[in-house]
Formats: C-alpha cells, sequence, structure tokens
C-alpha cells in the first residue's frame, strides 16, 4: 500500500496511528502485577480518587514509564529512518551502526566525571552519537561513495568495540551509582524521573518536528547525493542538519534509556510496507509507530516472566533481529 | 581541422537571436584532464548530441553545461541567466539532468519516482498541489509508463526504468534538458524510441536537449546538430553532414571508419570498415 502524499491524508493518517498509541498505552497502564480494568486506569488519570491503589500504580509507576517508552520509541524510530535515507542503506539503524553504543559512552563518561557534567549526560550522550556516526560515515565512504556492505561491517565492529570499552569503564565505576551494563548494553526504561521526562518530551517533538521539515530534501536523497543536487537541495547542509537532529535524538534516548536495539531498523520497515517511502507520510508513521511498538516491547519485557522484569532491549532484540537478518538476505539476494 | 574549431568557436560567440543555451569560452582542468575551450549554442526545439571517445570529456562538458561544474572560465547562458550563478533550486527548475546509473535501494513506485521531478518547483509548501500532479501524470503519459505507474521501479526492465528517469526529468519542465547516455543498455527498438521522443518533445514543449551518447547513427538520424571532442578539445561542431566525415572519424576513434548515406532517411551513416576478424 503507498498512501499519498497529501496534507489531509497525513493527518488521517495520523490520527489512526494516534488512537492506536492511546489504546496501546490504555492497556499498557492496565496490565501488570497488579491487574486494573480500564475504568479504573480512567479514574486514576482523571484522578478521582488520588489516594488510591489505582491512582498511584497508574500516575506514579506506569504512566511515567509508558510516557518514556512512546518519546524513545519515537526518537529511535525516526533517527533510523533518518539514517537508512542518509546513508542509503535500510539496514541503517542507531544500534547496528554503533552509534547508540557512541552516546552510551559519552552518557557514562558525563556521569562517571560527576558534578556539573553528570548533569549534561544527555548532551554528552549526543556527542557520542555524533562522533560515532562521523566516524562510521568516514570508514563506510570509498571512492566517493557509501558501500553498503562495508559501512555495515564498519558500524557493527564499532558497536562491538565501544561495548567493550563500555564493559571497561563500568567495571572501574563499579562502586559508584552509575547504571549497570545491561542497561547501558541492552536497554532499560524501568527507570525515570519526571525531570528527564520533561526534557525529554519537548526535545524529541522539536527534533522530528525540524526534521519532519526536510522529508521533501529527504525523498530527493534516496535518489543519491548526485540526484539530489540536480533537483535543486542543498546536499551538504540537508544532510549535515538532518545527521545532527538524528544524533541528538538517539544521544536523548539513550541517555535515559541505554542502547535499545533493531527498533529503528524494524519500525521504519513496517512503515515503509504501510505507507510507502515517501518520508512525508513516513516519517510521522515511524514517529507514532515507533511509539506503539516500543510501549508494547516495554509491557512485555515487564510481564512475560513476571515478577522479574527483562531489560526491553531484549524483547526489541528478538523481534528485530530476525528481520534484519531478513533484509540483508533480500538486499544480497 | 584547427582552423575549423577556431572559426566555429568564434562564430558561436555571437548569439543567434533566438538562441536559448549559450556555452561561451568555457574550459577545465582537472589533474589528468583538460577541456581547452569550448563554446556552442542551442535554440528551442533543437536536440544537440555530444560525441567523441571515451575520456573526451563529453561528461565533463555536460557537467558544465548543467550548471553543476563551475568552469575555469567563461560562462554558460540559459535565457539570459547565467547558470553558474543561480541557486540550486532556481536552476533545478530550469535544467533537468537524467543519468543512468541512479542506484536504487529503495522500492518507489513509478510515480512516486517521477514525482521527485517536482521538487524545484514545490517552493515552500510541503505537498504537491494540483498542477504538480498534472505535470506527473503529463510526463507519465508522454514515457508510456501510465499503465506502469503503480508498479515498483525496481520491477520494472531496464529500457521501462530508462523511460521513468526521463519521465522525472520531463516532469521538472526544463528548458534545458540533459542526457547523459540515456540509450546505454537498450536494444536497438528502445534506442529510437527513447531519442525520437526526446527530439519530438523538444520541438513540441520548445525546450533544448542535449545528449552525451555513443551512437553515432542514432545521433546521426535524430540530432539537428552534432559536436565532436576528442581528448577536451571541441574538433567540429554542425549538422550531423558536416561532422560524420570517413578521415575525421577513423583517426578519433583510432579504427578505420566509412561513411555513406542511409538509403532511407539520406542522412550520414557511419560503418565500420574494419575487416572480418582473423
Amino acid at each position: 500500500m503507498i498512501v499519498k502524499p497529501m496534507r489531509r491524508n497525513v493527518l488521517a493518517l495520523m490520527a489512526v496511528l494516534g488512537a492506536c498509541l492511546v489504546m496501546v498505552s490504555a492497556s499498557a497502564l492496565a496490565i501488570g502485577a497488579v491487574h486494573l480494568r480500564l475504568s479504573e486506569v480512567w479514574s486514576a488519570l482523571i484522578g478521582v480518587d488520588p489516594h488510591s491503589e489505582a491512582n498511584i500504580i497508574v500516575r506514579q509507576i506506569r504512566l511515567p514509564r509508558v510516557i518514556l517508552a512512546a518519546l524513545v520509541g519515537a526518537a529511535l524510530a525516526v533517527s533510523g529512518t533518518v539514517l537508512q535515507s542518509l546513508l542509503r542503506n535500510p539496514l541503517a539503524d542507531p544500534y547496528v551502526l554503533g552509534i547508540s553504543s557512541g552516546a552510551a559512552l559519552g552518557a557514562i563518561i558525563a556521569l562517571y566525571a560527576g558534578g556539573r557534567l553528570a548533569a549534561a549526560s544527555p548532551l554528552m550522550a549526543f556527542g557520542g552519537a555524533l562522533v560515532t556516526i562521523a566516524w562510521v560515515y568516514l570508514l563506510g565512504r570509498r571512492g566517493g561513495r557509501l558501500a553498503s556492505y562495508t559501512l555495515l561491517l564498519a558500524g557493527v565492529i564499532t558497536a562491538s568495540f565501544l561495548s567493550a570499552i563500555i564493559l571497561f569503564v563500568l567495571t572501574l565505576l563499579s562502586t559508584r551509582d552509575v547504571r549497570g551494563i545491561a542497561f547501558w548494553l541492552m536497554g532499560d526504561l524501568s527507570v525515570v524521573t519526571d525531570v528527564q521526562l520533561r526534557i525529554l518530551g519537548p526535545a524529541v517533538a522539536v527534533a522530528i518536528g525540524a526534521i519532519y521539515f526536510f522529508a521533501k530534501d529527504l525523498n530527493v536523497l534516496l535518489l543519491g547525493e548526485q540526484e539530489a543536487a540536480h533537483l535543486g537541495v542543498n546536499v551538504a547542509r540537508v544532510e549535515a542538519l538532518t545527521f545532527l537532529l538524528a544524533s541528538f535524538l538517539t544521544g536523548m534516548a539513550v541517555s535515559v534509556s541505554g542502547a535499545i536495539g533493531y527498533l529503528g531498523l524494524l519500525v521504519p520497515h513496517l512503515g515503509r510496507m504501510i505507507v510507502g517511502s515517501d518520508h512525508r507520510t513516513l516519517l510521522p508513521t515511524a514517529a507514532l509507530g515507533g511509539a506503539i511498538v516500543l510501549v508494547i516491547s516495554d509491557t512485555l519485557a515487564r510481564t512475560i516472566i513476571a515478577p522479574a522484569e527483562l531489560p526491553v532491549g531484549a524483547v526489541t532484540a528478538v523481534a528485530g533481529a530476525p528481520v534484519f537478518i531478513y533484509l540483508l538476505r533480500r538486499a544480497a539476494g | 581541422m584547427q582552423t575549423t574549431a577556431q572559426s566555429s568557436a568564434i562564430d558561436s560567440l555571437r548569439p543567434t537571436p533566438d538562441s536559448l543555451l549559450q556555452v561561451e569560452s568555457v574550459s577545465y582542468r582537472y589533474s589528468q584532464f583538460e577541456l581547452a575551450t569550448t563554446s556552442f549554442e542551442a535554440r528551442p526545439g533543437e536536440l544537440l548530441a555530444i560525441i567523441g571517445p571515451n575520456g573526451s570529456g563529453k561528461s565533463t562538458l555536460l557537467d558544465i553545461a548543467s550548471g553543476h561544474l563551475k568552469p575555469l572560465t567563461g560562462a554558460v547562458r540559459l535565457g539570459g541567466e547565467d547558470l553558474h550563478r543561480l541557486s540550486p533550486r532556481r536552476r533545478a527548475q530550469l535544467v533537468g539532468l537524467a543519468r543512468q546509473d541512479t542506484p536504487l535501494l529503495f522500492s518507489f513506485q513509478v510515480r512516486e519516482f517521477v514525482r521527485q521531478g517536482r521538487h524545484p518547483h514545490l517552493g515552500r509548501g510541503l505537498f504537491e498541489t494540483e498542477t504538480d500532479e498534472q505535470w506527473v501524470e503529463w510526463a507519465l503519459e508522454k514515457t508510456s509508463l501510465v499503465k506502469l505507474a503503480g508498479r515498483r521501479i525496481t520491477e520494472i526492465s531496464g529500457g521501462e526504468f530508462q523511460r521513468a528517469v526521463l519521465a522525472r526529468t520531463l516532469a521538472q519542465r526544463p528548458r534545458l534538458l540533459l542526457l547523459d547516455e540515456p540509450t546505454a543498455n537498450l536494444d536497438i527498438g528502445y534506442q529510437i524510441e527513447m531519442l525520437g521522443l526526446v527530439r519530438n518533445l523538444a520541438a513540441s514543449e520548445n525546450f533544448a536537449a542535449f545528449i552525451v551518447t555513443h551512437e553515432l547513427n542514432l545521433a546521426a538520424e535524430l540530432a539537428h546538430s552534432l559536436l565532436l571532442l576528442e581528448s577536451g578539445r571541441c574538433l567540429c561542431q554542425g549538422t550531423p553532414e558536416d561532422v560524420l566525415k570517413s578521415d575525421l572519424l577513423s583517426r578519433v576513434f583510432r579504427t578505420p571508419v566509412a561513411v555513406d548515406h542511409n538509403p532511407a532517411s539520406g542522412r550520414p551513416r557511419v560503418t565500420w570498415a574494419m575487416g572480418p576478424a582473423s
């Protein structure tokens, strides 16, 4: 199916996906160690009885986590979509290319340094993502062109190298209050503060909005840099700004949830199947779809082996890795 | 031969009143290659073909004429505007350049692919207007792609893909259309269809078309004028009759060539006069 890129269609698409997100989120608020009815969730949300058990569970425990999942999911899916278009590689993903690991390392270094720098860990994560993107991009370029497999290999090796560094740093820090290895390498949504949500919400919304501004330029970039230049796109400017925004989204997401994998691969791929490759329809689909998929994944992560919890990254990897292999084989064939 | 090149260069410095494109004394230099000062012009409705051996500078000249490569000297004017001084977007409204080596990793529908040609005309709006969509349909129609418009671009044949590239460039509604080897990898039927289409559209839509090609006979049949390059020098330009001379072609292409006339069209016909393979 292809959705024709028109304002009316984009708004309709967003309304449908937005409604899905609301339904999924409502279910996520109801499901857990204590099962609630949707009516109880509703009463808790509108604050009928602020001291009831349901109110505390919904508003203090589950709602922040659902909001975090939605924001991180949107950020990673949009970041993946943009990376795929910029690198002209359907297999690009912030996690596979090591960009999430770079962001995680940046955040960890900030936390290790402590003091004022610790508060700037989202910005350090952004910096880590940016440096890693630039590094992988340069490694993947051969004779002025991006070589698809070289790029992937460069990313995979970079990711594994950075993971080793992260392990090393975290082992050194084991006595300090820095979150654990599973959080940074696999991703986890279980701990979130209101302050983080207050920063993350507007940051993600503004960055996605800014990327949408480049939607039609990204369409033309899918044809190649040369073709895009012939069609009047200021290629260097568009690429630099969208790389920056994609790194920013990855950095923001990783600084609060660690390196959640494959979402940036899975969701854009599903999006392309559903609405086509036009970024004017694909970007909103990826944003809302990413939110939906991560809210579902996180609900699974905290319920399938309850009372224990999985890191959410384990769930997305189980779903995403087969898709990666499928795409890889299709690209090779 | 040198005198011919000189005098024709000087002649074309005086633009004829109805010329659309003026390439004025452009030159360029890479580390290993130099494009000597070259001038030519094209009128609306005209199909101009650049011919010459591999590495003779055809693509460099195409890049310069399209406004994407800034020449070391000289200028390119289209309808009086200096192409190298225009913004990329304004230039893309005037000049369409189609190459065949578009790498495609993502699947588009043919119609989506052709719609990209409207990009320079979108302005601040994020979406195509009714007019944009009409030009997309027009381009699909002219290239006989209407029936394939819903197919995936990765699933159509080579010849259909070349037509889709042409359609995308036509949807740009350029005043100057440049095609880099538009007939490469096409069978003879598609070759004739493709260039015939470009020639007819140039006439009916009043744009100038400018192709780089290795197909000398196709150029002889369909182009209004030819420009022959060798090692970065423009050896001569003129009608197919003027340019396609056996002694000249034999020397430039380093192989014996005979030129006679196609009995059907009366146009020059080039044949390789090499003996049978030993």
